[in-house]
């Protein structure tokens, strides 16, 4: 029954996807209209103003634009040109060292929050005001003050990714069932035996599921971080294309971003379905 | 007297003064001294030949006499008693002239050779971009890589975090800078303009029968930065038609890129813009050219090659090797029959990023306006690499009129310290182009003489102002 519903799935998915495609393509099929131009001006116009080519590309513009990237994913023409691949790596990069600092700062002080009730109470407003802002409000204090565009994106990664580890290690601490820790008490377990034995096991899920969220924060941010600062990364890439207003393609780019960041979530809900033990 | 005089004639002066007696004040004696550094290091980065050997010669030996003999008279009377052979063989004897020439020919090389040089993709860059495809910097010995960079307020901060060496900036940028407004101030230095007219103003194809400005109440406009010549030709040539452009009609900064979505999408009803954006405009048929810059103003500056103080001072030689290949791409670039050329090496993706056609239209003059005729203006981009003190006062004035800076402006002083016409003028001697005499011309923008001497009188005459 579960195999045939994963299939019907499937299949109700596919037509979803093809009815979409052919929607798309109908609708910039372009067949808008044309005026009649001396022959010399049309030469110095584009396609959208003398064939009344839609200014939306079309799915098979698309595709063909992502499979060019595809066949070359890394080459490199110059300092401002550089194949999809490369642009990648540095945003997976720049995302990949701000999200492990936040982690090193984020579970310790989580631990700490978590099994202290002063901490938690004393540190609470601070948290609060701070995990609402907008990571990119940060951007331009960053800049100002640590003077390097790649760290600076770096930093408000890790400024993003921050909070959600952060608020759920103290939640996922401070929820340890009492038993589990009057038990640990009684066999006089020391305290840092106590946070590797009893406490980080037990709040993991709850800690893996912050860094989930987290992920996908920090993978949003860093393409609004790359178009602001530029340079490299997929941001850059997005805005570079959006100078050319090659909408064909940012239309790539953008389906490539959402490729990998379902990648990087999918990895983080595996290790949380790892961790995870019944009760 | 110059460095490169003969140190060992009595009725020359090599020493007087405070430090050396040419100047008013201590600060016009360092602006001196240092443009007399760079220039004799300059020499000294181009390739040696016998008669520069000459010269490092003399300028070593007049370095010698100078720290033997700190007073003048002295050094004079010496030369008088005993005679300028006797006097030099007496020198090479206690000093070796020969390897102390050697090394100051090898001191001079350039201080850093790998660059980062920041640019807008947009048509004012050119100079600056060309350079590298077209190798001119490659032929001052320099390895300098061209950073695209997304927006103004970034390729400031990335200039003040010293992430580049130099940048391409609106002219009105480092006077802002250099005086504090919109940033904290530091001393920047404009050394040259990049380019001269090559703005348009560009409307929704839907404003096709509103050509009179008159009827442009409540229009929105984008421009590309607050402190840009584009705002401030937007401001004045709305201002002319009795518009107040603050309360009249709205002027929002948009990055160059998002103007033509913007257009296209009905957010604006025009832009005042640098090209390629305009003829992009037209290119996709969303708008067309009411007018080029250049019938507000013929000859106006756009935007600069600028650096920090720091820069200048720390690395002069680098700096000017710099600073020529970008006089030396710029007159290139004034050449018509290397527009097409150029067209082609900036295009890429690497570069501007935009179709070949937008770009030549530009550069060449040749192009549709978007309302089915082909216009030949063949200057309506041209490169002029003379950074006029005049331009710099212009600027202020219109900075003072619509309340950027306030107070008293000294406007003279800000503008020789940002615009360096006095190095530009020597290093363009250098490549082989001719300086113009003055630092200072007068011109006319929409038909209203302007005279650099009377700023304060020129900001009064205007009925609408902020100030």
């Amino acid at each position: 029954m579960t195999r045939s519903l994963t299939l019907r799935a499937a299949v109700v998915s596919l037509l979803f996807f093809a009815a979409f495609v052919l929607a798309w393509h109908l609708a910039t099929r372009g067949a808008g209209a044309t005026v009649a131009m001396d022959p010399e001006y049309a030469k110095l116009m584009g396609a959208t103003a003398t064939q009344g080519k839609s200014a939306m590309p079309g799915p098979l513009d698309v595709a063909q634009t992502l499979w060019g990237h595809l066949k070359d994913p890394f080459y490199d023409r110059g300092t401002n040109d550089k194949g999809l691949g490369i642009q990648l790596g540095w945003s997976i990069a720049r995302v990949g060292l701000g999200y492990l600092l936040a982690v090193l700062v984020a579970i310790p002080l989580g631990v700490m929050i978590g099994m202290s009730p002063l901490m938690s109470k004393a540190l609470d407003p601070f948290i609060q005001i701070l995990k609402p802002i907008s990571p990119l409000a940060w951007m331009p204090l960053a800049l100002y003050t640590i003077k390097d565009s790649g760290i600076s994106a770096i930093f408000v990664i890790f400024i993003c990714s921050l909070w959600p580890m952060l608020v759920n290690t103290a939640f996922g601490i401070a929820s340890v069932r009492r038993e589990w820790i009057n038990v640990a008490r009684t066999l006089e377990v020391g305290t840092l035996r106590r946070i590797f034995t009893v406490l980080l096991p037990a709040a993991a899920p709850t800690i893996l599921t912050g860094m989930r969220i987290s992920i996908g924060i920090a993978w949003l941010v860093i393409v609004a971080a790359e178009m602001l600062v530029g340079g490299t990364g997929i941001g850059y890439f997005v805005w570079n294309e959006w100078n050319n207003l090659s909408i064909t393609n940012v239309i790539t780019a953008i389906l490539v971003i959402g490729v990998v960041g379902m990648i990087l979530d999918q990895l983080l809900a595996r290790a949380t379905r790892a961790v995870t033990f019944p009760e | 007297m110059s460095l490169f005089d003969d140190p060992f004639r009595s009725d020359r002066r090599l020493t007087a003064g405070c430090v050396c007696g040419r100047h008013a004040s201590q600060i016009e004696h360092d602006h001196a001294a240092h443009a007399q550094t760079l220039q004799l290091q300059q020499q000294a980065a181009t390739t040696a030949t016998a008669s520069e050997e000459e010269r490092y010669q003399g300028v070593v030996a007049s370095a010698v006499m100078r720290a033997m003999f700190p007073q003048d008279a002295a050094r004079r009377a010496f030369l008088k008693s005993v005679g300028a052979s006797t006097a030099l063989a007496a020198l090479s004897q206690i000093f070796p002239l020969g390897t102390a020439t050697e090394i100051f020919a090898q001191g001079a090389a350039l201080e850093k050779k790998d660059l980062k040089v920041g640019f807008i993709p947009i048509t004012c860059a050119t100079p600056i971009i060309m350079a590298h495809p077209m190798g001119f910097y490659a032929k001052h010995g320099l390895n300098v890589e061209v950073v695209k960079t997304a927006g103004w307020a970034v390729i400031r901060d990335k200039t003040l975090n010293k992430e580049y060496d130099a940048a391409h900036m609106l002219s009105p940028m480092p006077l802002a800078i250099t005086m504090g407004a919109g940033a904290s101030p530091i001393p920047y230095t404009a050394p040259a303009v990049e380019n001269i007219n090559g703005q348009a103003i560009t409307l929704a194809m839907k404003h096709k029968d509103k050509r009179d400005p008159k009827s442009w109440k409540g229009f929105k406009f984008a421009v590309p930065f607050d402190y840009s010549m584009h705002n401030y030709l937007l401001r004045y040539y709305v201002a002319e038609h009795g518009l107040d452009p603050d309360t009249d009609i709205q002027i929002r900064a948009v990055p160059p890129p998002e103007m033509v979505a913007n257009l296209r999408a009905d957010n604006i009803d025009g832009f005042l813009a640098p090209d390629p954006v305009n003829q992009r405009a037209v290119y996709d048929g969303v708008g067309f050219i009411h007018m080029l810059s250049k019938e507000l103003w013929d000859g106006h500056p756009c935007c600069v090659f600028a650096a920090s103080k720091e820069f200048v001072t720390t690395a002069p030689n680098t700096y000017a090797a710099l600073l020529k290949a970008i006089i030396d791409a710029t007159a290139y670039a004034t050449k018509a029959e290397n527009r097409k050329a150029i067209a082609e090496a900036i295009a890429p993706a690497n570069y501007l990023n935009q179709p070949v056609t937008v770009v030549e239209q530009v550069l060449t003059g040749t192009f549709a306006d978007g309302l089915g005729n082909v216009q030949k203006v063949p200057d309506r981009i041209a490169f002029d690499p003379f950074p006029w003190s005049s331009f710099a006062v212009w600027i202020l004035t219109q900075m003072k009129r619509w309340g950027q800076i306030k107070g008293e402006v000294d406007y003279k002083a800000i503008a020789d310290q940002v615009f360096l016409a006095t190095d530009t003028a020597r290093l363009m001697k250098e490549v082989g182009l001719t300086p113009p005499t003055a630092t200072t011309k007068s011109f006319s923008v929409m038909g209203k003489t302007f005279d650099p001497a009377k700023p304060d009188e020129y900001v009064a005459s205007f009925a609408i102002k902020r100030s």
